[in-house]
């Protein structure tokens, strides 16, 4: 079957999410246009989304150009997300500088050839600046170094 | 002279050295961002927004607008020298100006898009200032109705001016409207979709959605392509200054795309896209002189006047968000956001409450343009190095940075968990093709348009006809159809989007 998948699946996607925030919407108050409820908008907007994911799901079906989705890049996906994470997990207790290194190590395994020497100096050069830029020149409220040194 | 006086209050508050050297600052890092591959405008200033949070309102907002203006500049450099528009608004820049440094003319081409940006800027500024005490008259005219009808123009134009289909557009608003809608209903104090998170009852935060959306789901999906396509630039620029021919042929184009991109600037929501895009059809049609070069094959009045218009119309593009408060575009869109972040309510009410500000504003974008080709000409060496950095140092940088930003919004490691959540979010609709700009432009009109919607309909007691009874909202609603309609006959989106 020759499908647009690409529009098949946003369709799909506007379906799900305003068929959500519509049922969603009536654990609240719904009220009438002239005094609306916080339920009222939410509502209207959920159905419209699933109206429009409902034409654009099946003109997906029935049009004759195909558009696939392509391969997904779960390396990057996973490993800059996991950066991301991580960096969040580290930064409270073992400050900005455990965070950076955390986050550059994973962050550098989305691309094609990882080299541990070259990513360690990109990490201190990162942290050096970091250190400079935001904590010294900008003055964010973050630790740059462990909780169990700071003390 | 009212005009005259403004301008000076603006011009006093601005040139102050420190405000000067925010303005400095900001154009520089905004640029610094702007060029790095992948990354747009509305990325680079939700990226800087943090290092504004520290600063008193009026330095703040002249340092955005720095960064404004610095990241598109900076998006306009790339797009010439890698072939790698940053931004809808300069796809037609990478026809001519990757053209023209392919064949050594780099130079020129940077020069003509610096200087053709600067006097739109001149021009756009001074449009700005006559336009802005009478559209503010106007403003206080306004009633929800009014307001709410603007709105759908707003979204209306950006559905329009996105490239994709316009139901998947028209779709993606409607996902950003209602994502807005998440966090406390200021009407009745009930928090909606919030599934007992506290940190959502204040709504998410549009920083963490804009890095999510915008930086990560385009990091992801850069690094997803082969080594070999990301380009890196390798040539070099030779002679800045453009040659005499130069001269003569872009000065045309400049005054032409200048003109185009002040007026449809003005309309919210049409913005620099249109204003860009038309200015290069309009130097298409242009009969060629003997000797020039055809358009799309590196000619100097294609990157001048698409430049020229698309600085214009950012510039005008100020008109509706200062003097309204509505957004027209997703950087504009996180203006508002910023100006909220330092407790100024956009709208009318700015100029009058706050006079120093507004003019101040104002001053500090024209400082800003002359700031990007004082820095931009001669530090255009520094830029190009940074472009022939490879990919894999620079992408861990841009997480660093996104990360580190979004962390100190709220000094809170939930909105890290945010920007995780909407970087997946944002790599879907990548692959989706589902244009993230209106997303935005919806995710931040969204509490707005209910207020006005809700207010609108609780003084006509629920009578619907009101948009159209009131003239003023019903001409702005027919300016809507007119645009959707010209949109969906084909023959005149074929015109307005060369191929």
């Amino acid at each position: 079957m020759k499908i647009n998948t690409q529009d098949f699946y946003a369709g799909v996607l506007f379906i799900v999410v305003g068929i959500a925030f519509a049922i969603g919407a009536t654990n609240y108050n719904i009220g009438v246009a002239a005094n609306m409820g916080p339920g009222y908008f939410p509502l209207v907007l959920g159905t419209i989304l699933a109206v429009i994911g409902t034409i654009i799901t099946f003109k997906s079906i029935i049009t004759k150009v195909k558009y696939p989705v392509g391969p997904i890049a779960w390396r990057p996906l996973i490993f800059i997300i996991t950066a991301n994470i991580a960096f969040g997990l580290s930064i409270t207790s073992g400050g900005l500088i455990s965070g950076i290194y955390a986050l550059t190590f994973i962050a550098a395994f989305a691309g094609d050839n990882f080299k541990f020497k070259e990513i360690f100096i990109l990490a201190t050069i990162l942290s050096v600046s970091s250190y400079f830029v935001f904590i010294k020149l900008i003055k964010l409220q973050l630790e740059m170094w462990p909780a169990f040194i700071v003390g | 002279m009212d005009l005259f006086t403004n301008l000076a209050l603006g011009f006093g508050v601005a040139f102050t050295p420190i405000n000067l050297g925010y303005a400095f600052v900001g154009c520089f890092l905004g640029t610094l961002i702007g060029v790095l591959p992948g990354i747009g405008p509305t990325a680079a200033i939700a990226m800087l927004l943090p290092i504004t949070y520290s600063l008193l309102p009026i330095p703040a907002l002249i340092m955005l607008a720095g960064i404004y203006y610095g990241s598109q500049y900076g998006g306009s450099t790339t797009a010439i020298l890698v072939n790698l528009p940053g931004e809808a608004s300069s796809v037609v820049t990478v026809l001519d100006g990757y053209q023209m440094a392919r064949i050594g003319r780099a130079g020129p081409a940077l020069a003509a898009a610096a200087i053709g940006s600067f006097f739109a800027g001149c021009v756009g500024t001074l449009v700005l200032a006559a336009l802005a005490l009478p559209l503010t008259k106007l403003a206080f005219e306004f009633g929800p109705a009014e307001y709410f009808s603007i709105m759908v123009l707003g979204l209306v134009s950006a559905v329009i001016l996105s490239s994709g289909s316009l139901l998947k557009s028209f779709g993606m608003i409607i996902v950003g409207l209602l994502l807005g809608l998440i966090g406390t209903d200021i009407n009745s104090g009930v928090v909606r979709f919030s599934f007992g998170v506290t940190e959502l009852t204040d709504g998410i935060g549009f920083v963490a959605l804009t890095m999510g959306i915008f930086g990560y789901g385009e990091i992801i999906s850069n690094l997803g392509k082969h080594e070999k396509e990301h380009e890196i630039f390798k040539g070099n620029v030779e002679g800045l200054l453009p040659t005499p021919q130069d001269i003569k042929s872009m000065t045309p184009a400049i005054l032409r795309g200048t003109t185009l991109g002040v007026i449809l600037g003005i309309l919210p929501g049409v913005g620099s896209v249109i204003a860009a895009f038309m200015a290069y059809s309009v130097e298409k049609k242009i009969k060629l002189q003997p000797g020039e070069v055809p358009l799309g094959k590196g000619n100097i009045r294609g990157v001048a006047g698409p430049e020229s218009a698309n600085n214009a119309a950012a510039q005008t593009a100020f008109i509706p968000t200062l003097a309204l408060g509505i957004p027209g575009s997703s950087s504009m869109a996180l203006m508002i956001g910023a100006m909220m972040i330092h407790n100024i309510q956009p709208g009318p009410q700015v100029m009058t409450s706050n006079p120093e500000l507004f003019w101040g504003l104002i001053a500090s974008m024209w400082i800003g343009n002359l700031m990007l080709v004082i820095l931009n000409l001669p530090m255009i060496g520094i830029w190009i190095k940074l472009l022939t950095v490879p990919y894999r140092y620079l992408f861990p940088a841009i997480v660093l940075f996104c990360a580190i930003g979004v962390y100190s919004v709220n000094n809170n490691v939930w909105d890290i968990w945010m920007v995780a959540l909407f970087g997946v979010i944002g790599y879907v609709f990548v692959k989706l093709q589902a244009e993230t700009a209106p997303l935005l432009l919806g995710f931040i009109l969204g509490p707005m348009m209910e207020e006005n919607l809700r207010r609108a309909l609780l003084i006509s007691r629920g009578d619907w006809s009101v948009f159209v009874t009131s003239e003023l909202s019903a001409g702005i609603l027919a300016v809507a159809v007119v645009l959707l309609i010209g949109v969906l006959l084909p023959s005149l989106k074929r015109k307005l989007i060369p191929k």
